[in-house]
């Protein structure tokens, strides 16, 4: 895969495919700064999520990556660290 | 004095009828379900008979966030769940968490979805592998599934023990209600029509290889020759009496009078098999005589040894050809753990009206001197039914239910 950024909405597509949207949360709206648990993603939501985000991106996180980044900006950010390490390698 | 727990609420899915009263509609008239397998091309097995619930979609029923995370048994047991609240008049939030449960029977857990999974592990690899397969394939996550949903937090869990798991599960409710909990869920949803299913069931050795679907599944028949699995099952509400009287609950379909549970002694002992002693306790835990049971709704395994025990035990009890028995499971095939849950409810909508379900496609075989309701239906006054249920491994139970008032 090339994919050399990793955008929001990448983030919900996953989501989505992953583990769906709760009712009543409308991932449309402003949710860089919500935590996941309040968009309704438990910890094991957030692990299926992540191993799609890392099949799909040749990225590998960390035990603690999913624990460290609680918001789609933190996690989106942190993703593209990851794919920018991966080219500077 | 125990308490006396009735039934106020039922969600059903079966192969003949999603909801009570479709599954009603289509049982009172002998509806057969059977079919060949349409969820995956069976050429290749052996068996290739099934009853399947055909119209059933689960993302018109339950938000996106459970599709992910859920095997069909557990789709199915999440929607009836709800169709029992609304049939119960009761919202989740009316009853304290704490005072409200969950007990189901499992007998296959999610095969459906691990099936998925194990195919992602051996063919793409670990990390393709759902991290909810940690649960979703779980026997007891249908009683998780529909604690978390609607926010019951009593004493819940699951019972495994085959078929007679439908009716230990509700026989633990009904203690979970003595106990002191408010409502308690109880009942089995089983769904496993998929490759990795079937092989399992038909290593049991006990499944059909009938091809023809109106003469397959054929307990008591001299032509027995094993029997078709289905899908579904059902859920019920139990509630003290009393406190259902108190909330002014509008549909009690009647009482979980007797339970009985014995197990078969060890195979070539020549000991006499434990079907009679449990029909026998669930008789005196309900305070009844033979003469009181109306309508016995009939395990009717399809094959000739385990239809001669239990045409025996029922002989034994209630003497020769006294009482109506009946196995309207031959039109939806066998439910696993969801099958004795069905015929309870089936048993509580004769007694309503006054109308026992047939056994369809059997002619009942001379060897068996029980009166068998084949055909067509038969009006019968019905203010109690025995039902009976076997588990793989030698489990045996019954349950007594009759009329409310």
């Amino acid at each position: 895969m090339s994919n050399l950024e990793f955008t929001l909405e990448d983030l919900k597509r996953i989501l989505l495919e992953g583990a769906g949207a709760d009712e009543g949360v409308d991932l449309d709206g402003d949710i860089l700064d919500t935590d996941f648990e309040e968009l309704g993603y438990e910890s094991l939501a957030l692990l299926e999520t992540g191993g799609r985000i890392e099949r799909e991106y040749g990225v590998e996180f960390d035990d603690d990556t999913l624990a460290e980044n609680r918001t789609p900006r933190a996690l989106v950010a942190t993703v593209n660290a990851l794919l920018s390490e991966r080219v500077a390698a | 004095m125990t308490a006396k727990v009735v039934v106020t609420g039922i969600g059903v899915a079966t192969p003949n009828g999603l909801g009570v009263d479709d599954y009603w509609a289509a049982t009172r008239v002998g509806r057969n379900a059977i079919g060949r397998v349409t969820r995956f091309d069976p050429e290749q097995y052996p068996s290739k008979l099934a009853g399947e619930i055909r119209e059933f979609v689960a993302e018109d029923h339950l938000p996106s966030r459970l599709i992910p995370q859920t095997d069909r048994m557990t789709r199915l047991a999440l929607v009836a769940a709800d169709c029992a609240f609304t049939d119960a008049g009761v919202r989740p939030g009316d009853i304290p968490e704490f005072d409200m449960g969950v007990v189901t029977a499992s007998t296959s857990g999610g095969f459906e979805f691990g099936q998925n999974e194990l195919k992602k592990l051996w063919s793409q690899g670990s990390q393709y592998v759902s991290a909810y397969q940690s649960f979703a394939w779980f026997y007891a996550v249908n009683s998780g599934q529909i604690s978390i949903r609607n926010g019951m937090r009593g004493p819940s869990g699951v019972v495994v023990s085959d078929q007679a798991g439908g009716l230990d599960a509700i026989a633990q409710a009904r203690r979970q209600i003595r106990k002191g909990s408010k409502l308690i869920f109880s009942g089995g949803f089983d769904a496993s029509i998929c490759p990795w299913g079937w092989v399992a069931q038909i290593a049991g050795g006990r499944m059909t290889t009938s091809e023809d679907a109106d003469r397959a599944y054929l307990p008591f028949d001299a032509n027995a020759s094993g029997y078709v699995p289905g899908e579904g099952g059902a859920l019920l509400i139990l509630e003290d009496a009393e406190a259902a009287r108190g909330r002014g609950a509008e549909n009690v379909y009647g009482e979980i009078a007797g339970y009985g549970a014995t197990i078969d002694p060890k195979p070539g002992s020549g000991r006499e098999p434990g079907l009679r002693r449990a029909i026998e306790a669930a008789l005196a835990d309900a305070g009844l005589a033979p003469g009181d049971i109306d309508v016995v709704f009939a395990d009717a395994a399809g094959t000739p040894e385990l239809d001669r025990i239990e045409a025996e035990a029922i002989s034994a009890v209630f003497g020769p050809g006294r009482v109506p028995v009946t196995a309207p499971k031959t039109m939806t095939g066998r439910l696993y753990s969801g099958a004795a849950p069905v015929d309870v409810v089936a048993a509580f909508l004769s007694m309503r009206e006054g109308l026992i379900p047939p056994t369809t496609n059997v002619e009942l075989s001379p060897a068996y001197d029980i009166d068998l309701v084949t055909g067509a239906a038969r009006t019968a006054n019905v203010r109690a039914a025995l039902v009976l249920a076997r588990g793989q491994g030698g489990f045996n139970s019954a349950v007594v239910v009759r009329a409310a008032d």
